[in-house]
């Protein structure tokens, strides 16, 4: 009885914590228009508590930044432009998912170079251990069982 | 001697990676702004003592100015202040407030307070001109051209050390009487 009160209570918290949590609760008429502005709010970098998103964050600036946003998107900007509306005023720091240009290339292609890396030198170590395995012709000893 | 060659040369290639990144690394917090080399952000705002006069980024051109962005919830804006009087005393360069997200009583009533170093400040109630110029935290301070170009912005409380250095050498009087 003890353990059942004790689930139902972590669960009552649980619950009423998201609830409590919940920071944005904008809910479009458009669900095309709802889904890209929950993209575009997961996205673009609260500037005054710099980890989180506008989406998360419960300050003033965040909600003012949601507001352009909100906006931009019911007056039938694109999702880019919404982009380049915020990298124009604080940088493409703003963006959780920086874009490929020439200074963000590398961090676009470091993870696959690093893989390619990665690949030539397992084939080298098998190729050289195989080898060595095809040069040993010495027969493996082995035990005979005792007759 | 050989083998240890490649994980070492990899070992030397990450300490200069993070090296750079550390170096590169903005001041904690303090993130360029894109704005700098810019035309600054025009708006048209309400006047906190003139109910009947505005302010627009045109009215400005023209000269040099400082433009603040403060607030009276904002507690380092406080801190900031009595060299925002000193820099008015100067006659160097008038400073512009931009009032951002305030209640206009409590702004009149901290102005009536603490002096006022403003020549005019401009009434941000919703929050749209510190966006358009990329401001994410009070106080902020901008340093303006006569052709309306953002030339320098300072993030924080302002110090006489930060305006001798960064605003002062950037004004033309300033390199005039230097050479």
């Amino acid at each position: 009885m003890g353990r059942g009160l004790l689930i139902w209570l972590t669960m009552a918290v649980l619950l009423s914590t998201r609830v409590v949590l919940a920071v944005d609760t904008t809910q479009l008429a458009n669900p095309a228009l709802q889904t890209r502005y929950l993209a575009l709010t997961h996205e673009l970098r609260c500037m005054q508590c710099q980890n989180q998103t506008i989406a998360d964050s419960p300050v003033g600036l965040a909600s003012d930044m949601r507001r352009e946003v909100r906006e931009m998107l019911l007056a039938g900007k694109s999702d880019d432009d919404v982009r380049n509306f915020m990298v124009a005023r604080y940088g493409e720091f703003i963006l959780f998912r920086p874009r490929f240009s020439a200074r963000t290339a590398w961090l676009w292609l470091a993870p696959g170079v690093l893989l390619l890396i990665g690949l030539l030198v397992a084939v080298r170590v098998v190729r050289q251990r195989s080898a060595l395995v095809g040069q040993d012709n010495e027969p493996v000893e082995e035990d005979s069982p005792p007759t | 001697m050989n083998r240890f060659l490649l994980p070492l040369g990899a070992f030397a290639l990450l300490v200069i990676v993070l090296a750079v990144g550390i170096k590169h690394s903005p001041e904690k917090g303090i993130i360029p702004s894109p704005l700098i080399g810019k035309a600054a952000p025009s708006f048209h705002l309400p006047v906190l003592n003139d109910s009947a006069r505005t302010l627009s980024t045109s009215d400005l051109k023209g000269r040099w100015y400082v433009f603040n962005v403060w607030g009276t919830w904002c507690v380092s804006c406080r801190e900031e202040h009595s060299f925002l009087l000193q820099i008015q005393k100067s006659g160097l360069i008038p400073v512009i407030g931009l009032d951002w997200k305030d209640d206009d009583d409590q702004a009149r009533e901290w102005l009536a307070q603490l002096g006022n170093p403003y020549e005019v400040v401009a009434v941000d109630r919703d929050g749209r001109t510190a966006i358009d110029w990329g401001v994410y935290g009070a106080p902020e301070t901008f340093l303006v051209n006569p052709q309306g170009i953002v030339v320098y912005k300072y993030v924080g409380p302002l110090t006489p050390d930060a305006w001798e250095t960064e605003f002062l050498p950037r004004l033309p009087a300033h390199r005039a009487a230097k050479s």
